[in-house]
Parts: C-alpha cells; structure tokens; sequence
C-alpha cells in the first residue's frame, strides 16, 4: 500500500530508483533508502520544493548494524542514519535512511536545511561516531568531553562491570574541570565588539531558575543577550543504551523517567509500538484506563510548570497550591497504580491491574475540585498585570520558526497553529473523546501559559468522559506475548510451566521489525523507534523527545532579551532536563 | 546617661523584633500558602529565628578568595548600622525618642541612602557576576526610588512645616496625613518597598535568575546582618510609614506606644501579603515605571499640596 504513494514516485523520477528505494517496515511509516551523494538534495527538495512539504525534521538518528541478523538480503552496510521528516499538510511521516560503511562515516550536514538538525547530528557523532559535513561546530553533545569512545555503538560496553572501575584522581579532576571552562573563541563568539566587553555569565548547571542540571553560558551586553550557548548532558543516563540490554518488559519503568513529570505518558509510546511490532491489540477497558492515567499526569505534568513558571517571575504562592493539587492527582494515580510520579504500570497489551473499587468517587471528587482552583489561578497568575507585563511578546516566534525547529505540543500551538496528535493521529482510541485543541495567537511565553491551562480543562473533559463511559472486559490482551503472562494458562503441564518460566525470566521475544509510535506527551510530541532482532530484547531503541528540541531553539528566541526574560522563556518552554538528555 | 539606657533597650527591642518578624512572616506565608511554615522549634515555632541565629554564628565564617576582603566585611556592617542610626530620630511616643532633631526627616533619607552602598559595595567586591548584576540593579533600583521618596513626603513636610518627625505626628492631631496625601502616601509606600528590596521589588536579589544577587558570596552572620537588616528595614519603613501618614502614637484609649506598634504591625502585615501575591516586575519596567508614573505623580501632588495652602493657609486642610 506504501508503494503508491505519490511522494514516492516523485522521489523516484526525480532522483532515480537508486537514489530513493523503498523499504518496508512494520509500520505504516513510508521508509525510502537513499545514498550520501543524494541525501542533502532530497532532503532540501522533500522541505522545499515538493507540494505539500516536509516541514519538520522530526528526528534523527543512526543504527549500527553490525550485530543485526534480521537485516533484508542485500543489506550489508555496518551503520544506518535514519531521518524522520514530518508533513504536516499530508499528516504523515517519511523516513529516509542512509547506509554507510564503517570506514566511510561522513555525512553531509542538513543543518543548512534545518536549524534543529544541529544537535541532532552532534548527538550522533557523539554516541556512533558519524562526522558531519559542514557542521558548524561538531563537538560531543550528551558524554563529556573526555569520553573516549562512542556509547551507541554495539562495541561499547553497556554495564559499568564490563569496564575497567572508574576512578577520579586529583590531577584527572582538574583536567575534567579545565575541559568545562567556557571559551567564547570555541565557538565562535567576540568577546568584545564595539567598544561593548561582553559578560558570558555562567547559567548553571545548578541553578535555580534553570528547573535541572542544564547549563546556560549567555553572552552579555549589559543585561542583553547576545548569544548563549546551552550546554546539556548532565542528566545523560544512557537510556536508550540501557534499552538494548533490558528485556522488552523491564524497560518500562526506564521509560516513566525520562520526562519524570509524564509518569505512564511515557510508557504509552514505548508499549504502542511495542504492541505494533507483536501484533497485539489492546482491549477497550485498557484503552480508556491508559488514557484516564495520561491525561492525569497532563495534568499533573501542567500543574508543575504552571507554578514554577509564575515562580520564575518571582510570585511565591502559586507553586505550593499548584503542587498541593497535584498531589491529589498523585492521591487518585496511588489508588489505582500503587506508585507515584512513576508508577511503571502499563503492560505489554494492557495494564497491570483493573481498576480498584470506589475510583469512581476519586476522580469524581477530582474533577470537581480542579476546575474552580483553575479559575483562581486565571486571576492570580495569567490575569496578573505584573505576570503578563513579563511574559507578552517575550520569546515569541512564528509557527514557521517553531517547525523548523521541531517544536510540537503547546508550543506549537501557542503560535495559532492547531495541530494535536491525539486528533490527527489518534491512538489508544483518543478518536472517540470529544475535546477541543487549544490554540493561541502571538507564540509568547504567555501564549504558551495560556494553551497549556487550557489543556488542563480538556483533559478534565476527557477524564470525565472516561469515567462517565468505562467500558466492561479485561484489562490485558488475550495474547501469547503480553507480560506478564497469563496465569490461567499455566501449570497444566511442563509444556505451559515452560512457557510461563520462559515468559517471565526471558519475557516475550517480539517479532523482528521496525515501528515508530508517537503520541501527544505532555510537553509535546514524544515518540519510540523500536528496532526488534526477534530477540528478548530491542535491538535499538531511539527516543524522540519533545524537550530536546525545544531547548536547542532557547537560544534563538532569546536574542535581544533581557537575562530576567530568559528565566520567563524557560519557564514557558516548559521543559525536563531528563527529557532532554534522555 | 538615660538616653544611653534607651538606646540598649531600643537595639534589644529592634533586634527582637526583627527577629520575630522573620518567624511570624515564615509562618504567614506558610498559612497563605497551604503549608505549614516552621513550627517546630520552641511553641509554634517561635524560636525558629533563634535556632537560624545559632546555626548562622556557628557556620565557619567564611570570605571567598577572589574577593575584596575589607569591603567585602564592611558591606554587611554598613546596612545594619544605617537603618539601625535612622531609628535614632524615629518617636516611638511623644517622650520616647533618641535624639529628636529638627531634620530628622532629612537624616532617616540620609541614611537610607547610605544602606543603599552596602549593595553596591557586597555586589562589587564579591567579585562574582551574580553578584556585580544584583549590586548594579540594587543601585540603579535604590537611586531612583529614593528620588521619588523624598518628594513623595514633601507634601507631608509641607502640611506640617517641619522635618522634625515628631513634629508631623503632632501636626495629624485631627486628621491623618494619608488622607489629604493620598497620593503621596501611595507613592511612598511603594518606594518603601523598592527601598528594602522587597517582592515584588527584589530584583537585586531576583533568586530565579540571580541566585542571590548581591550577597549570593556571603555566608554565616555575614549573610545573617543582610538578613537582619533587610527586616529591620521592613520595621522601619513601616515605622516611617505610620509616622508620616498614619497619626504616629496617636489615636484613643490605649497608650501611645501600643498604638504605634500596633499601627507598624499593620503596616508589615500588608508588606508580607504583598510578597506572598505578586510577581516581580522586570529590572527595566520598575526603573520606568518609576520615572515616568511615579516621578510626575510626586511632582503633581508637591505642586497641588502647594496650591492649595498657598491660597488657603496652612489651616485649610
């Protein structure tokens, strides 16, 4: 069915069969194989010159092949670099891949295409050692600069215990700190110009306004920005690393960390394409408890950005009612799911247990409380003329500026924008909800505020709907490769007892193949590339996160600002350094 | 001999005060914010302040080596030591006063603008960016406001024809100066709160993005004097406040002296409610908002105040 699609032919009249092969996946993303020599003009036709473009780079990424054993015939490259490019007037993906050899690890840099390409390529070299280029400043993104090494790549140890035990001596320290000294020359900035000495103040990466460990260096003139230069990686815990030696099972908690505000909203991706790869279609009952608990933490997730960005314009109060409603949030999420901000509790074509008795009065409490709290909030915090004085026509740019860029979620819409996978893609049976998609106008920090408070009351909606319409049946699928398995079936004889030992230790082995699922996170788009080798456990799992983005782009929305505006732009980007740096 | 006996007991009482003061706003803010606040140490969490003391003079006393040290020791000290001397000429009743100069007005102005050195001098000779940019936006901040203070009492020092403090508490024997001084009174309250850099105007200090501003180098009772003085400063703009709009000592049944705290309180209460509603305003909007609002509002009222007694008399209002 992917073959005829028509951006394909005109791919391949274009710039040949060879240039632009087809491949199939497993999902209905149309993936195309094209070759270096090509890459650049492809990619620049597919943004600007088709009809219909590909406006977004939407992520990007490398595989190493070398271990893979359920590869096409033919394959035989070493590495893969695979863009995932965005048409937001078809609402479809395309990927396109590009082998290389491993002795030929060169690409050309699409940054001149795309700004947000950038990190993205630098993250690349960093963890597979691909070179970009024309990349301006090709340097290592996530590991330290000392790093020796590139941690993607199959050759590279996954577990501490299989590396020699680290140790930090004095003269090591010193050379470790010498390598995070800012130099302006480095990258290219002045450090005088005009007769103007330029400050470069050294934003973190620990400091109050910056909600993690993420450094800012921001060159100063005055109290202007002229530049910063985001220096991210603290928060660098490896998790896509760590996906290749956890079974498809025991990921799923790994998976609630990366933005430790989603809670289960990040489980949702992961288990989506999970589910994809394996075939299994997840009960209605299911359905409706996964999306119950994901807009839960929406809101729980917006709550928290709601009171740190007034605290970022210096107002005291609001956090603490803020946090206070979220913990009722946690309240309802505790009954059900036994945990807290990361319950792990979905499962493999399902979720772990069914609702316990008496949820209903919880949420139903819930949702009579919240919306009144909302409409104080509305005078305390986004009616506030000292709030809005700091936050309208600050850090604005255009719904241009925010595709290139890569921005999805509210910041996306806070350009007037409407654009919502929950609506356009929908998944986990979103199409049966009835809510509006928030938009704004002016794309500013306040902008931003006032499309994520109104997110809020549609998840409200939503939740009661679930509440109102929870359908009957089981929670889990009735599938051999769900987890756990089913204890019913097991313990008639040595054949189940087998297969139920094997199910739990090993866990299931998910059918070879490659998916992509995304959904509507709570700071945007996040979404999963799971390769499977038909093994107990992925062969490369790819995070798309929606922070990642949306921090790269800080610096360019920041210019000509003052530094206090800085802290009302961070706030209203509302991002997790977990998500960042995965 | 009796003056120095008042002042002993005037240094005990301030510094009691102050010290109370950080435990009941602590505790306010906490009621105010669903929480509880310290409440642990001593009944209700009374002694908390105590508890910060002890803890604050024990910690190692500590100057960074990149800063300028002399200054650097001094700053503190002269904060404390300015809004401590202005207290001198404030009359807490009739009789009960330090040193009732005939200027006292001029000399509270006076030092307030030498505790607006602290800032710059902690700012500079800390020897670090957050530092130099909080000591910076403290200056400009102060400098400006002070501008519009000053004339934002001359109204007052009009009706009364005296800068003599006590003189001005006597004058509001029927009415209240807030009254026919609205504006001015308005205006100086929020000069007052530029002045003791207070939400929303604590934009030396502006913890999201400046750490600390000023004293984000300091530690131990170094950072405790600036503590201390912030609050003695929250008394005794308050102090200020009630004197020149709000009838001083004056008012029935109770002694004068109740009445003064009484009204001071009040007064700190609205300073705290403040900080716990409002967000703060950019470095550059305050700046504006104050030459280009409250410089002409001071001005308009100076020159209608003189108007009005210039063709009415002095009795008029």
């Amino acid at each position: 069915m992917m073959h005829d699609l028509p951006i394909l032919d005109e791919l391949r009249l274009r710039f040949g069969k060879d240039s632009a092969q087809i491949e199939e996946t497993r999902d209905d993303i149309p993936t195309i194989s094209t070759n270096k020599a090509s890459v650049l003009p492809l990619l620049r036709f597919l943004k600007e010159d088709t009809d219909q473009p590909y406006r977004m780079l939407f992520d990007m990424t490398a595989i190493d092949e070398r271990n893979r054993t359920t590869r096409p015939m033919d394959a035989s490259n070493e590495f893969t670099a695979v863009y995932t490019l965005f048409s937001f007037d078809r609402n479809q993906d395309l990927r396109v891949k590009v082998p290389l050899a491993s002795d030929d690890l060169l690409l050309p840099s699409i940054t001149s295409i795309w700004p947000s390409a950038n990190w993205y390529e630098r993250e690349i070299w960093d963890m597979f050692g691909i070179r970009f280029n024309g990349h301006p400043y090709l340097r290592r993104l996530l590991m330290p600069k000392s790093w020796e090494g590139h941690p993607l790549r199959k050759d590279h140890p996954a577990r501490a215990t299989e590396m020699t035990p680290y140790e930090l001596e004095e003269e090591d320290e010193q050379t470790e700190q010498d390598l995070l000294k800012f130099s302006p020359e480095e990258w290219g900035m002045q450090r005088t110009h005009d007769q103007v000495e330029y400050m470069f103040l050294n934003l973190g990466p620990a400091h109050t306004g910056t909600h993690g460990i993420l450094r800012l260096v921001v060159q100063l003139a005055g109290e202007q920005i002229v530049d910063i230069v985001p220096d991210i990686g603290f928060h660098h815990r490896a998790a896509e690393k760590m996906g290749e030696r956890q079974t498809w099972h025991t990921y799923i908690p790994y998976t609630d960390r990366i933005d430790y505000l989603g809670g289960v909203m990040n489980e949702l991706p992961y288990l989506l394409a999970v589910e994809r790869l394996a075939g299994i279609r997840v009960p209605a009952r299911a359905q409706v408890i996964r999306v119950m608990l994901a807009e839960l933490f929406r809101i729980a997730s917006h709550l928290v950005w709601y009171g740190t960005f007034a605290q970022d314009v210096g107002q005291l109060s609001p956090v603490f009612y803020m946090f206070t409603d979220r913990e009722r949030v946690f309240h309802i999420i505790e009954a059900i799911t036994g945990g807290r901000m990361h319950p792990g509790w979905f499962r493999i074509g399902g979720v772990a247990h069914d609702l316990p008795q008496g949820w209903e009065h919880l949420v139903r409490e819930f949702l009579e409380y919240l919306p009144p709290r909302l409409n104080e909030y509305d005078d305390l915090v986004l009616g506030n003329r000292i709030f809005q004085a700091r936050t309208k026509g600050v850090g604005r740019y255009t719904t241009q500026e925010a595709m290139d860029w890569g921005v999805t979620g509210p910041g996306l819409r806070a350009t007037g924008f409407s654009w919502d996978f929950r609506k356009t893609q929908p998944y986990s049976g979103y199409e049966q909800f009835d809510f509006e998609v928030p938009t704004a106008t002016n794309g500013d920090c306040y902008d931003r505020g006032l499309v994520r408070v109104e997110e809020m009351r549609q998840s409200l909606r939503i939740i009661e709907q679930c509440l109102n319409q929870m359908p009957e049946g089981p929670t889990k699928a009735d599938h051999a490769l769900t987890t756990p398995p089913d204890k019913a079936r097991t313990l008639h004889d040595i054949e189940t007892l087998i297969q139920h030992f094997l199910a739990v230790s090993w866990g299931p082995r998910i059918p070879a193949g490659e998916v992509m699922a995304k959904v509507e996170a709570t700071k945007g788009c996040n979404a999963y590339y799971l390769i499977s080798d038909g093994a107990p456990w992925p062969y490369r799992v790819r995070i798309r996160t929606p922070s990642f983005p949306h921090i790269q782009m800080v610096p360019s929305i920041s210019k000509g600002h003052l530094l206090s505006d800085l802290l009302a732009i961070l706030g209203s980007v509302d991002f997790v350094l977990a998500d960042v740096d995965r | 001999m009796n003056e120095l006996v008042l002042i002993v007991l005037l240094l005990g009482s301030l510094f009691t005060i102050s010290a109370l003061l950080i435990w009941v706003e602590r505790r306010l803010l906490g009621h105010w914010q669903e929480r509880y606040g310290p409440n642990r140490v001593g009944p209700g969490g009374i002694l908390q302040s105590a508890a910060d003391a002890i803890k604050l003079l024990a910690k190692e006393d500590w100057t960074p080596p990149f800063a300028d040290k002399p200054v650097f020791v001094l700053a503190p000290a002269v904060v404390v030591s300015a809004v401590l001397l202005s207290f001198a000429v404030v009359p807490f009743t009739p009789s009960l006063i330090v040193a009732d100069l005939n200027i006292g007005l001029l000399f509270v102005f006076a030092l307030s603008s030498l505790s607006a050195y602290s800032i710059v001098l902690a700012g500079w000779a800390s020897n670090s960016k957050y530092a130099l940019i909080g000591g910076l936006r403290g200056s400009a901040q102060m400098f400006s406001y002070e501008v519009f203070m000053g004339l934002s009492v001359m109204g007052v020092v009009m009706l009364a024809g005296s800068f003599r403090l006590r003189d001005i508490v006597e004058a509001q024997q029927d009415l209240w100066f807030c009254i026919p001084q609205m504006i001015g009174a308005g205006i100086f309250f929020i000069a007052a709160l530029a002045e003791t850099h207070r939400l929303p105007f604590d934009i030396p200090e502006a913890e999201a993005e400046l750490v600390a501003g000023y004293h984000t180098e300091y530690s131990g009772m170094k950072f405790g004097m600036f503590f201390l003085g912030e609050y003695l400063g929250i008394v005794l703009m308050s102090s200020l406040t009630v004197i020149l709009f709000l009838g001083g000592w004056q008012g029935p049944w109770l002694p004068p002296l109740v009445w003064f705290w009484l009204k001071t309180f009040m007064v700190i209460m609205v300073f705290f409610l403040i900080r716990a509603t409002l967000p703060r305003p950019r470095f550059d909007q305050l700046i504006t908002f104050g030459w280009t609002v409250l410089l002409p509002a001071s001005l308009l009222n100076l020159l209608v105040t003189a108007i009005i007694i210039l063709t009415n008399g002095h009795d008029a209002l």
